[in-house]
This record gives structure tokens, C-alpha cells and sequence, in this order.
């Protein structure tokens, strides 16, 4: 089909670090019900690759469902999905990470084997998949922390072994479900600014979804605001300082706060 | 320490109140006995220090069932609730049929085992199997079918197999529920040994308890009560040190 090729070529890649295409999202006219209830209504969104597109929306609104159905997790009632070349659910189950609300790490298993899942289910290991996993724990600050079981760390740690577990899958796009909800504020904050290093450090493509506006705008290239049920875009924005290296700085600059005023009031429209 | 003393303590005030009670004859007198009929502590330890070896020869007999028939029963369970798992269609159809293997009155079931398969071990094995079985097929299939729909979720876009998620989720999710429906199964299995043993067989501690009832022994089939619950108690010990070992994690 012509016209669906050439949709998806208007998703043009972000310059790559390293000099690859890279994989982006593109979701096209898509549409989705529970039974007789309509969650997603006419939803048309790109991540082009090595970005961050953040989903913003009142809870309840279906934003988990979208990352579920990005996911390959399960398939859309209408409309179309690709993740780079793949539109079934199955190829974009292999080209997409998710990472949970709760971090669900695995009680039984130590802090780098949890980070390591991935690779082992591929059938690597024990040894090698937890020696590539360490070197993760390397760069992003983990360093001691490989065996501790998951009860022995705290909230902010949990939640980066189970990030360092989606990103050990090795997949091109990842998606964040409210990855800091269950975080208190300070520790939030820290964790952002934790993620937007090691975005910086290993860039993937990532839909992001939380409840919290000033976390997308800070995390996200891009923020999406969703209305209430059935979900619909009601505004896209684009950030002005993604990921910058002082978040508190950024995040009072007036161009910010003017930003996610916008934000905030195309939030409040989109409830009515 | 506390775990054990407070118990310990209390066994002991019990033994000690049962003595002073069954040596005065004061037991007896509120049940209307006589006095013979009824022995205290002292006179069962004699008793059982008198004929250790007949004791022992009987309860290895009956220690021997309770093992063998609650590894069957245990294997059996695991089994059953491994299996169940993937074939939401064949646990519909068989759940019922599990709690209806529970429900066969073993009392009258027991006798029919023994004409079916002779005096020997196998049907003191058979009834000691069912009587584990049940609680532990239970607690697995319910463990398994506990496990947090997001991590499933989770697991599937880690690739994980149908294979991998049973072994490193579900399986692992579910063991702390087949520890307690092991425990459950190894407090039932001595009293099922003895019940096949009663409904007919050559040794045993429930042949020597029927017997011994029937001689007016109730100093030895005290002995034998205290050696039986002794064994169900090591049983259940052994199976909470090795949940203790293997579940490190609750």
C-alpha cells in the first residue's frame, strides 16, 4: 500500500549518536474499546527515533492501555501501530520494552539477576548475561548493589534496577508506565534527573507516561495531553530544555513554567 | 529461643499437671475409671522405655508409610497443579473431580483398599497419598494462578517463553503456597497411616495401639500416641526448615 508507506516515511529519525536510523514510533488513526466501552478515540502520535514522547492525561484516561498496545501486548480494535517496520503485535513485542508502574522486581532474585532477566529468557548464561548487566550497573551508579535482594533497597533504587531491566533487554523503543509515581517528591526528582543521564548515556526511543506534567516536560522532546475517556490528543508541545543537566534550573526558567501552564490548562479542558 | 521455650514450658506444665493428676488417682476418679486405665506420664515413658525395641520395630513400619505416601501424595499434588496451569479448560473439568477425591470418606474407603490390594504397605500408601494430595494440588494451582497479571506483562516483553514464565515466575510465585499445603498434608499423613493400618495390616503403630487397647495396655498405647505425634511433628519441622532454606525471600 502506497499511501501507508508513505505515512510512515514522514516519520523521519532524530540524527542518531551514533550514526544509525534507529527505530521510531508512529501511531496512526488508532481507536480501542473494552466490550462496548471506547478507551481510545482517534489517536495519531510519532516518536521519532532517539526521542522521548511523553502521554500526559487524567487518570483513568487510557494511557496504560496505549502503552500496552505500543507494547505488542495486545492489538487494537482500529487504526495501525509500527514500531520502525513491525505493525503486528508480535514484532512490536520484540522491538519494545516495558517497564510497569510497580517495579515487580522478582522477590527471589538479586538485584542484577532481575536486571539480567532479559537476557537470560534469551536463552544466555547465567554468567555472561550477569556480567553484561553489571557493566550497567557500572555506568549508572548501582556499583555494590548486585547482589541485594529486591526487599533490601530502597524505592529509588528498586525503580532504577527494574529501568537498568528494560534497558538490558536491548530493545529500540521503551515504554515507561508512571515509572516515579509511587516515589516521593524528593526522590522523584532525583530519579529524573537520574534518567535523563542515562538517557543521555544509552538514548532509546521512549514513550513516557505519567500523571505528572512537569516530569514529562523535563523528561520529554515532545508532550502529548490526553483528554479524559476515550482518549484523544488535545494539544502536543514540545519542551523547551529536554533533559537538561540542572533540572531545577530548568524547571523555573519562564519559558518552562509558561509551557506547563499550557499544559496544565489544556489538562483541565480535556477533563470537562 | 522464644519460639521454643514458650511451648516447651507450656508441654511441660501440661505433663507435669497430667502426672500429678494420673499418679493420685484423681484422673480417674473424674472419669470414673479405674485407676490402672489410666496412665501418667511416668508410667507411659516406662512403658515405652520397656518395649523400645517393639515400638521402634512398628513405628519404622508406620514412619515407612508416612514418607513414602507423602512423597507420593506430594508429587502427585505438584503435578497435578503444574499441569493444571496451562489448560484452563482441563482445571475447570478436574477441579472438581479434586475436591471430590477429598470428600471420599477414607474411613469406609480404607477397608475396600485393603481387599483390593492385601495387607502389604500399598494400601496404608494409597491412603496417606490422598489424604496429602488434596492440600497440596490445591495450594499449588491456587499459587500459581496468583501471580500479578503486570508481571506477566512485564515478562512477555522481557521474551520471555511460555516455558520461561512458568519456571521463573509463576513457579517460583507459587511455591510458598505448596510449602503450606505441604504442612497441611504432613499433619494428616500419620493420622492416615494409622487409619490404613487399623483396617488391616501386620505391623505397625496402629496394629500395636488396636491391640494393645484390646489387652486394657493403655500405658503402651499411650507410648505409641507420644511416638506418633513425635513423628508427625518431624515431619512438619523438616518441611518448615526446608521452606525456611529454600523461601529466603518472604
Amino acid at each position: 500500500m502506497p499511501t501507508k508507506a508513505k505515512e510512515f516515511a514522514a516519520t523521519k529519525p532524530f540524527p542518531s549518536p551514533d550514526g544509525t536510523t534507529g527505530t521510531g514510533v508512529s501511531i496512526r488513526s488508532l481507536e480501542h474499546s473494552y466490550a462496548d466501552l471506547k478507551t481510545i478515540d482517534g489517536i495519531d502520535l510519532d516518536a521519532p527515533a532517539y526521542s522521548v514522547l511523553g502521554l500526559v492525561g487524567p487518570s483513568g484516561c487510557g494511557k496504560s492501555t496505549l502503552l500496552e498496545l505500543i507494547s505488542g501486548l495486545q492489538d487494537p480494535v482500529r487504526g495501525e501501530i509500527a514500531i520502525g517496520d513491525s505493525t503486528g503485535a508480535p514484532g512490536r513485542l520484540a522491538h519494545c520494552a516495558f517497564m510497569p508502574q510497580r517495579d515487580l522486581l522478582l522477590p527471589w532474585l538479586s538485584a542484577i539477576d532481575n536486571a539480567a532477566l532479559a537476557l537470560r529468557n534469551r536463552g544466555m548464561r547465567k554468567g555472561p548475561a550477569r556480567r553484561q548487566a553489571s557493566e550497567l550497573f557500572e555506568r549508572f551508579g548501582l556499583v555494590g548493589f548486585e547482589s541485594a535482594k529486591p526487599a533490601e533497597l530502597s524505592g529509588g533504587m528498586r525503580q532504577r534496577v527494574a529501568f537498568l531491566r528494560t534497558l538490558v533487554a536491548g530493545k529500540p523503543v521503551m515504554a515507561l508506565d508512571e515509572p516515579f509515581a509511587s516515589l516521593d517528591a524528593i526522590t522523584r526528582a532525583e530519579m529524573q534527573q537520574w534518567l535523563a543521564g542515562a538517557l543521555e548515556v544509552d538514548p532509546r526511543t521512549v514513550v513516557l507516561v505519567t500523571h505528572d506534567v512537569e516530569e514529562a516536560l523535563y523528561l520529554c522532546d515532545r508532550v502529548a495531553v490526553l483528554s479524559a475517556r476515550p482518549a484523544h490528543v488535545i494539544t502536543e508541545l514540545s519542551a523547551p530544555a529536554p533533559r537538561a543537566t540542572d533540572r531545577d534550573e530548568t524547571i523555573t526558567d519562564p519559558a518552562f513554567v509558561a509551557i506547563r501552564e499550557r499544559a496544565l490548562q489544556a489538562l483541565h479542558e480535556g477533563m470537562r | 529461643m522464644k519460639r521454643w521455650l514458650l511451648p516447651a514450658l507450656l508441654l511441660a506444665a501440661l505433663v507435669g499437671v497430667w502426672q500429678v493428676a494420673a499418679s493420685t488417682g484423681a484422673l480417674a476418679d473424674v472419669l470414673g475409671l479405674e485407676p490402672l486405665l489410666v496412665p501418667s506420664p511416668a508410667e507411659t515413658a516406662t512403658s515405652l522405655w520397656n518395649n523400645s525395641s517393639l515400638v521402634a520395630e512398628n513405628a519404622w513400619v508406620t514412619l515407612q508409610e508416612i514418607l513414602i505416601g507423602f512423597l507420593i501424595g506430594l508429587v502427585a499434588g505438584l503435578g497435578f497443579g503444574l499441569l493444571l496451569r496451562p489448560f484452563e479448560t482441563l482445571r475447570l473439568t478436574l477441579h472438581p473431580l479434586m475436591v471430590a477425591s477429598q470428600a471420599i470418606p477414607i474411613l469406609v474407603f480404607a477397608p475396600i483398599l485393603v481387599i483390593w490390594f492385601d495387607y502389604g504397605i500399598g494400601p496404608k500408601l494409597a491412603v496417606v497419598a490422598l489424604v496429602c494430595f488434596f492440600p497440596i494440588a490445591v495450594a499449588t494451582a491456587d499459587g500459581l494462578r496468583s501471580v500479578d497479571p503486570e508481571a506477566i506483562k512485564m515478562m512477555r516483553t522481557l521474551d520471555a517463553s511460555r516455558h520461561q514464565l512458568l519456571w521463573r515466575l509463576e513457579a517460583p510465585t507459587a511455591l510458598p503456597f505448596t510449602f503450606s499445603g505441604a504442612k497441611i498434608g504432613a499433619t494428616f499423613a500419620p493420622i492416615a497411616a494409622v487409619f490404613g493400618e487399623w483396617v488391616g495390616a501386620e505391623s505397625g503403630l496402629g496394629v500395636l495401639i488396636r491391640e494393645d487397647n484390646a489387652y486394657l495396655n493403655t500405658a503402651r498405647v499411650f507410648a505409641a500416641v507420644v511416638v506418633l505425634s513425635a513423628m508427625a511433628l518431624a515431619l512438619y519441622g523438616l518441611i518448615a526448615l526446608i521452606e525456611r532454606r529454600v523461601v529466603t525471600w518472604r
